[in-house]
């Protein structure tokens, strides 16, 4: 990570830029605070925006005075349920396109109170500070309605359980069921049943929640910079709710610090501040405090439930996964949470389950490789226990498991190369030497762990569009309204269009996060470099088969008559695939033709044939290695070995940091995160940054990645299957298992604090 | 946060008299507990006596007879730093260093440290009850999230511990708090500064009403050769100890002449058990010992659910410090090797 990222490195001219660690474009305004993010658009004449929230989980707002607050010089207006207009007949007009079912919450509608923090004013004033005090003197009266419950194992003892509905889209049921599953558990001489728990976890990106709201004076029409994974869902959004068109609610993001599915569906903050806007006609800026921040989307607390057996060489014989998760009172919110089992592992008898509760707390949301991280780490610490009743070591048990076709959904892979990144990773981490006895390892007062844990994501492509723009000079932008939540869209998809066209990377620009571009999906579900980038390589394909056009209209033209398919472009310039001294350079076909530039639009989406055909996954086998002291039971990972298996690496560099990211994520969820909820209050009780943990520098150590590169040509174009949520997968389940093997003990329920080891 | 006024006092009399002539007063160090305070309304003080400009107090100056003065308005880092603080009293200077983090402790004043509000996570929550807070309106860990509450010493109107690392190393070390105020300055012996909270949970010390901190007072005995920090928390860096135990010891070979140790996290003050440092006294250091002594500590412990694990924890800790201070091998503690580690 010691690479410089100011400067984009300079490239030779005939070399593929794709596959190359190139830095980001961006980098140089990232660090020199140039970037603008959400809150930091100063636009004229601005008031603030400050979100009151409630302290009860459940009841009704009776009274609010607004009478002192609005008395405050600088206080502009009070927005509460009393006087916020009925924007929208429907509640379905508050859905977004990532919604799960059921009924979206509409801020500042009813006086109801369905979750504690639940916000229930915004107060707006002439500075921020004015609209901070004012919001805590706004004196509001409530009816709290005591008969509530936060708790999820009391709503579960209670039988509240329902199957999850479909509704939300993405989200797989669980799969069918196969052979005799109970049956074959009791007749397996090695079985394991386990409990594994993980609790709330707040996403916590680095950039709070923020919207400013341009009032540009002409009708309706407003800039809204938003802070979110995707422009276009934010614009459909508000468009329904306010009745807007296109040119009037225009979204721009063009950074966003962090998000990890906390930015996929619109947060209240953009609601309020364009509702503020619209009423007062004028700029407004609403942002989360990092306690607000606890008022929205959680991975959702789930406990899961899982038997397995296998026969007496360690083949497995019966896979049972189910899973129990909260819900809002008012959403359905899904992930796809105990499908990876079956997907991961061959076994003739299984069976699934999924259920859902409603607690009284906000809709849960999507939170890195949601669903995943919670499903992987079950399945990955039980196989883990059931490797040691078989007396197999755990990644022989893997490998005896392991399956070249998805038994899900029985189709072959598009590619898996699993198996190479269990043998390189085993052997960068010196697996072979591992002595499988737990307890068996120490350093003085510590002892050692070592670990291992599997994952997989799904390979996905969403439909996106892209345009593109040659200037006369050579120089290239292209355009797409995707996102960069700090993942590397920016320096990809310059590679990707560089590389298409042959253009020099310093002469490619890609823009982004903007509802004036064309349309692309939300960031997430690591689908970002296979929709984009494919729609990015479809369009500048455009570009270059109209400049084959030109280039063919030339006197004595080199290209006459070749074929686009037998045309390279390279060195900014184009060849004959057969004779490469038939060659024209692309800025001497501009001049020649007169042309100012050349455009093209165009867009890519899934292949639904090769989707029928196969099933598309990335995989990753992380091993760990702990140190625990023995008496005191804190909890060290010292090394880290992931190796990932994800198709084609565009950029190792942006791969890897998020691999890093990942690897970090599983990490602090395996010892560190949970949002404590006081089950008497209904409310997070730690929620802050100084409280709610995530790990520091100190607590991350040495963690090596591994790419194993796929070639696949089925998954999309471009042969890429994202690296956004696979690092973090198995990690957490490495850990607990490598705790088991440093202690003897098993500990299923997540994180993994001092206390639980004593 | 409500507006405020605010005074850059210039001598130790002005600010006790400006404190004195403004309701709603408060001191200001550092600010770094102060202020986010009151950008929670926990306070909501109407007027602030900066004690930034007194530079009398940002000292550290030998005292006759061996001792050491820290300057109460002396930052933290400027403390643990100090040459004199490192060699003479490494148990102080380890202990800061244990606290929160650069940024912080470059903030930080050692009267502010003295004086930090407990976190519990009710204190700074305005929308649930608590009875140091808001006084008479319950308290919420009691039956809640109290992981981070206390298990010596509660009471049934708070459990709440004293969050600082410092002050447990000052326990240990048997400093004496100099206070000066509107009826003139006074010393407080250390173990007497912070108290329990009984019924009245909102004081968490003995300063009388616009008592301002001027110094803390070493004694000569600092400890060097035999002492140790052991802080356990729920990350490495940037987390309040859940337990720590503070230790200086005067060894005779294998005997134990002298023993001060303290533990923080467990309750509303830095907690010292003198009857139990007797037990040590005399003694040959042996594991047998300790555990002896740690079950002592914990004799009237009681657990909340949540924060029950302190108890265990707590007796495990007092084991392992005492270990690490007799035998000063660094190779004991468990966070020594993270240094070390690439
Ligand atoms: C996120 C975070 C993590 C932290 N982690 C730790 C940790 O791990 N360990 C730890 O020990 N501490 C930790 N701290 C606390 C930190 O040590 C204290 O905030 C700091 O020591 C307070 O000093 P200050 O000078 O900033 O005090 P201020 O905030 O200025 O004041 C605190 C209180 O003392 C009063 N006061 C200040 N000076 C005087 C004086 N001379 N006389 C009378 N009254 C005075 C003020 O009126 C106020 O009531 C952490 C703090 C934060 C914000
Ligand atoms: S322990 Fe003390 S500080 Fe915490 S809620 Fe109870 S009274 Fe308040």
């Amino acid at each position: 990570m010691s690479q410089t990222i100011a400067t984009p490195p300079t490239v030779r001219l005939d070399s593929d830029v794709i596959g190359k660690p190139i830095s980001r474009p961006e980098g140089a305004a990232k660090v020199s605070g140039a970037a603008k993010y959400a809150a930091e658009y100063n636009v004229p004449n601005l008031w603030y925006g400050y979100i009151v929230d409630s302290p009860i989980a459940k009841g009704k707002i009776l009274k609010i005075d607004v009478d002192a607050v609005l008395a405050l010089p600088g206080v502009k207006q009070v927005f509460t349920h009393e006087n916020v207009p009925s924007f929208a007949w429907f509640d379905r007009s508050y859905k977004d396109d990532v919604a799960p079912g059921g009924s979206p919450f509409r801020p500042l509608h009813e006086p109801e109170i369905m979750f504690s923090q639940q916000p229930v004013a915004l107060v707006v004033a002439e500075t921020f500070e004015l609209a901070r005090y004012a919001a805590s003197i706004l004196r509001i009266d409530y009816e709290v309605d005591e008969n509530f419950n936060t708790d999820l194992e009391k709503a579960r003892a209670a039988g509240k359980g329902f199957d999850a509905p479909k509704g939300k889209t993405g989200f797989l049921p669980p799969p069918k069921p196969k052979g005799d599953a109970e049956g074959a558990f009791k007749a397996a001489p090695h079985q394991v049943t386990g409990e594994y728990t993980h609790h709330a976890q707040h996403h916590n990106p680095m950039e709070m929640f923020a919207t400013t709201v341009e009032w540009l004076g002409d009708g309706k029409k407003m800039n809204i910079y938003d802070k979110t994974q995707g422009a276009p869902n934010v614009q459909q959004y508000l468009r329904k709710i306010f009745s807007l068109s296109k040119e009037e609610a225009r979204v721009v993001s063009k950074f966003t610090g962090g998000a990890f599915g906390a930015g996929l569906r619109p947060q209240h903050q953009v609601f309020m501040a364009v509702m503020a806007a619209l009423e007062l006609e004028h700029s407004v800026r609403v942002s989360m405090t990092r306690q607000q921040m606890f008022s929205m989307g959680h991975r959702p607390h789930t406990i899961q439930d899982i038997k397995l057996a296998s026969d007496e060489q360690g083949y497995l014989q019966s896979l049972q996964h189910t899973a129990f998760a909260e819900t809002s009172q008012f959403e359905d919110e899904t992930e796809t949470v105990v499908n990876w089992s079956g997907i991961l592992y061959k076994c003739d008898n299984s069976k699934f389950g999924y259920e859902l509760a409603k607690i009284d707390v906000d809709t849960p949301a999507d939170m890195r490789a949601p669903g995943a991280a919670t499903g992987s780490f079950a399945i990955e610490c039980a196989v883990d226990e059931l490797s040691y009743k078989a007396g197999v070591d755990p990644l022989e048990f893997r490998l005896l498991n392991y399956t070249y076709s998805d038994p899900t959904e029985n189709k072959p892979f598009s590619s898996k190369r699993l198996i190479d990144c269990y043998h390189e990773g085993a052997k960068r981490f010196g697996w072979e030497q591992r002595n499988p006895e737990p307890r068996s390892m120490r350093e003085g007062n510590m002892l050692v762990g070592w670990g291992m844990g599997t994952g997989c994501w799904d390979a996905s492509m969403q439909k996106a569009a892209a345009k593109a723009s040659l200037s006369a000079d050579g120089k290239l932008t292209v355009h797409s309204a995707t996102n960069d939540q700090g993942a590397g869209t920016y320096v990809i998809m310059t590679q990707i269009a560089a590389q298409t066209l042959g253009l020099p990377l310093d002469q490619v620009t890609f823009v982004l996060g903007d509802t004036n571009l064309p349309e692309a999906p939300l960031q997430g579900g690591s689908w970002t470099a296979a929709s984009v980038g494919s729609a990015v390589q479809a369009t500048c394909q455009e570009v270059g088969k109209k400049l084959l056009k030109l280039a063919q209209k030339m006197d004595n033209s080199p290209l006459d008559g070749v074929a686009f398919e037998d045309v390279q472009f390279a060195d900014g310039h184009m060849r004959a695939n057969e004779d490469i001294t038939k060659s024209v350079a692309i800025t001497e076909v501009l001049a020649t033709s007169g042309e100012a530039a050349v455009e093209a639009e165009s867009s890519a989406q899934p292949n639904p044939i090769n989707m029928l055909k196969y099933s598309m996954h990335s995989h990753n086998a992380a091993f760990v290695e702990v140190k625990v002291d023995e008496d005191l039971g804190t909890i060290h990972v010292t090394r880290v070995v992931n190796a990932v298996a994800a198709g084609r690496i565009l950029n190792p560099k942006t791969a890897r940091s998020q691999v890093l990211g990942g690897t970090v994520w599983g990490i602090s969820m395996a010892l560190m995160e949970e949002a404590y909820l006081d089950n008497n209050l209904g409310r997070y009780m730690n929620h802050n940054y100084a409280e709610y943990h995530v790990p520091v520098n100190a607590d991350i150590h040495k963690i090596d990645v591994i790419f194993v590169e796929e070639e696949d040509d089925h998954v999309n174009p471009l042969g890429v299957k994202g690296v956004g949520e696979i690092g973090m997968l198995g990690v957490a389940a490495a850990i607990a298992n490598a705790v088991y093997h440093a202690t003897g003990k098993r500990v299923r329920d997540l994180p993994l604090t001092i206390d639980k080891l004593l | 946060m409500n507006s405020f006024t605010l005074t850059q006092a210039a001598a130790v009399d002005e600010a006790v008299s400006d404190f004195a002539g403004h309701t709603g007063a408060a001191y200001l160090g550092g600010g770094t507990n102060l202020i986010d305070l009151m950008k929670e309304n926990v306070s909501r003080p109407t007027h602030l006596t900066s004690l930034n400009h007194l530079s009398a107090l940002g000292q550290i100056e030998d005292l006759p007879g061996g001792g050491l003065r820290l300057g109460a308005l002396a930052t933290n880092a400027d403390t643990a730093w100090n040459p004199e603080v490192e060699v003479r009293y490494p148990l102080l200077s380890q202990t800061i260093l244990a606290g929160a983090t650069p940024q912080l402790r470059n903030m930080a004043t050692n009267g502010g440290n003295l004086l930090q509000r407990t976190r519990c996570y009710y204190f700074y929550d305005l929308a649930t009850p608590c009875n140091k807070r808001e006084p008479g309106t319950g308290c919420s860990a009691i039956n809640g999230m109290n992981r981070v509450c206390g298990v010596l010493g509660t009471s049934e109107s708070c459990i709440a511990t004293q969050p600082s690392d410092m002050c447990v190393a000052l326990a240990a070390l048997e400093a004496v708090v100099r206070v000066q105020g509107p009826n003139g300055e006074r010393t407080i012996k250390f173990e007497d500064f912070h108290r329990l909270p009984g019924d009245q949970p909102e004081l968490d010390n003995t300063l009388a009403p616009g008592e301002l901190i001027t110094a803390i007072d070493l004694p000569a005995q600092g400890y060097a050769k035999n002492f140790t920090y052991l802080k356990l928390r729920d990350r490495a860096s940037y987390a309040f100890a859940l337990v720590s135990v503070a230790v200086g010891l005067e060894m005779d070979g294998n005997t134990i002449k002298t023993a001060r140790f303290a533990l923080g996290g467990v309750a509303h003050k830095p907690w010292r058990d003198q009857a139990a440092e007797k037990m040590l006294e005399g003694q040959t250091a042996s594991p047998d010992l300790f555990r002896q002594v740690a079950a002592k500590v914990f004799e009237s412990a009681i657990g909340y659910g949540p924060n029950s694990f302190k108890i265990e924890l707590g007796k495990r800790a007092i084991v392992r410090a005492l270990k690490q201070a007799t035998e000063m091998d660094q190779a004991l503690d468990s966070n020594a090797f993270l240094n070390t580690n690439p």
